[in-house]
């Protein structure tokens, strides 16, 4: 199975991804043949299996509603690129 | 605005959860502080952290869907949407998707003079992400500067049915929904600092038929005035495409305060792929109904139980009674008056009046009045017993919201005293009748109104502290004796 180029552009979008016509194609193989091998699971008789919404058999773990300080602002920041005014500088959006 | 067409609103509204710490880490919820001060490796989206549900959260939502008249799910669980925005810092953001924690309720609201009962499809809970900063204009500006001390915040998402026919049914909404919540006490619900938010889907279909106009979404209202006035023009707009025969168009669109328009975001169509999945990193809810039933215990009196009980208990009007029910704050206030002073109907004229008056002059609210309940009630009964008039009360009233002065304090300051005694007044009314000896022939030769000249002479006298049905009777008195 191959997935089309056009759900792989979507896909490559979807992720920001620029990729080049040759990498489209390829990707659009690998993929196709990644989601054929999780296809198997679709000859399993799921008949009256509830679906599984989280891996482990556990529910309601909370916290306290309590306050800690975190981290001094120079430490939360200390990888960004840039650094403006104590906040992240980014390109643009709108 | 065109007779042809119906307008066809439905809101969603964010409300920000008042809990101490944020939804998925112990960093404060506080607004207001230095930008990226009340951020931590978890709400910033570092590598490898783990997200812990605040269990104050999750009592609150249950306490919002009771208000609003909401099932409350068993069982629901969160899930993640996904897109890139520089204010998201996982580049996903932890929502509910197909298994809300509230579903199904509803809010009656009054238009037209008449009971609407609106629908709430569901209520889930979420994180908000950050702010961005510009410099400047956003237009002008060349890059953006990201604030994450929102990012985390706990967010409530109300979405309504359509059932909302024109602006001010979606005002009458708001209103109602703040006050719901207001009294519920799950938030402060301040539109100016973003904890109550509303976007507005908005269509209009010809008259008659059943399917749905193409609909705008419009984002950016920040007060209830921006929701009424935005959604009017946008009605206007799409009913006149309609009549030049263009077609309406999907999107987002954005209310431009300065402008008094709304203008279109144009955000490509395929970044509404959200690709939801459940969070693997937070595992499911189970709420018993014994939670439920102890939020429902926990729910205060709410506004509309309130407002039968002051028609009822002190015949106020209905008009009356809703703007005392309007915020819990303001009712607070009335009942704890009303332990001191028995007439509910002054209560509420002096609060309506004079208070709202002087809150309105200094934007203030309510809670941070200086002139405590109790104190209202004791400068009523000053009035009551004869010692300030009406009249001398308003500024009393005045001093005592400025300063936060007990009345009597502020009447023996001023000398503001009214005079009460028969026989000082009756000692100054002679002296003014012998002084006016032309007025009092006047009256007795039928010219009743003369009297009023003559009060008027005990007033100047008195510079108005006199006490004027005293006055009057001791004037009766001598001008017939």
């Amino acid at each position: 199975m191959t997935l089309s180029i056009q759900e792989v552009q979507h896909v490559a979008l979807l992720a920001r991804l620029n990729l080049g016509e040759e990498e489209k194609e390829k990707y659009a193989e690998q993929l196709g043949s990644i989601l054929q091998y999780a296809d198997k699971l679709n000859e399993l008789d799921t008949e009256g299996v509830e679906p599984l919404d989280h891996i482990l058999p556990i529910f309601n773990v909370f916290r306290e509603d309590k306050v800690i300080p975190g981290p001094d602002r120079e430490e939360i920041l200390a990888n960004a690129p840039l650094v403006e005014e104590g906040q992240y500088r980014v390109p643009k959006i709108i | 605005m065109s007779k042809d067409f119906e307008t066809v609103i439905g809101l969603e509204v964010h409300v920000e959860l008042k809990t101490r710490s944020k939804i998925f880490c112990s960093c404060t919820n506080e607004f207001g502080a230095k930008p990226n001060t009340n951020v931590c490796p978890i709400c910033s989206g570092f590598p490898g952290m783990l997200p812990v549900l605040n269990e104050q959260v999750v009592d609150y939502a249950i306490k919002a869907g009771l208000a609003l008249n909401c099932e409350i799910a068993e069982y629901c669980k969160f899930d993640r949407k996904n897109y890139f925005y520089p204010d998201l810092p996982k580049a996903y953001q932890i929502s509910q998707y197909d298994l809300p924690i509230c579903k199904q309720g509803y809010l009656d609201i009054e238009a037209n003079g008449e009971n609407k009962r609106i629908g709430i499809t569901r209520a889930h809970l979420e994180e908000d992400a950050g702010k961005l900063v510009h410099q400047g204009t956003i237009s002008s500006s060349t890059f953006s500067l990201v604030d994450l001390n929102r990012s985390g915040v706990p967010l409530l998402e109300i979405v309504s049915e359509p059932d909302l026919r024109s602006s001010q049914e979606a005002r009458a909404y708001m209103e109602k929904l703040r006050s719901l919540l207001l009294f519920a006490g799950v938030s402060d619900c301040k539109m100016e600092e973003g904890s109550l938010r509303c976007d507005a889907n908005v269509s209009v279909r010809p008259y008659g038929q059943e399917e749905m106009g193409t609909r705008a979404e419009i984002k950016n209202l920040n007060s209830f005035k921006a929701v009424e006035k935005a959604i009017d023009y946008e009605v206007r707009r799409q009913i006149e495409a309609l009549e030049d025969g263009e077609e309406i168009i999907q999107e987002t669109r954005t209310w431009e305060e300065e402008r008094q328009i709304t203008r279109s975001m144009r955000s490509k169509e395929e970044a509404h792929d959200y690709r939801y999945f459940p969070e693997p990193d937070l595992p499911p809810l189970r709420i018993s109904r014994e939670w439920v039933e102890r939020i429902l215990q926990s729910l205060p009196e709410m506004p509309e139980k309130a407002r039968e009980r002051l028609m009822e208990e002190y015949g106020l009007s209905e008009y009356d009674a809703n703007l005392l029910t309007l915020t819990p704050d303001y009712l607070a206030f009335f009942d704890e008056c009303s332990l001191y002073y028995k007439d509910g109907k002054i209560i509420s004229n002096w609060m309506m009046g004079e208070l709202t008056k002087l809150l309105n002059q200094k934007n203030m609210d309510i809670a941070e009045c200086r002139i405590k309940p109790a104190a209202l009630a004791e400068m009523l009964k000053l009035i009551d017993e004869g010692r300030i008039s009406g009249k001398m009360a308003k500024d009393v009233f005045e001093t005592m919201f400025e300063t936060g002065a007990g009345p009597e304090k502020i009447i023996k300051e001023k000398g503001m005293e009214q005079i009460s005694d028969e026989g000082t007044l009756g000692m100054i009314i002679q002296e003014v009748i012998d002084k006016n000896p032309g007025v009092v022939d006047d009256y007795r030769n039928g010219k009743k109104k003369a009297t009023g000249f003559l009060v008027g002479q005990v007033m100047q006298a008195t510079k108005g502290q006199a006490n004027p049905a005293l006055v009057n009777k001791i004037l009766a008195e001598k001008l017939t004796s």
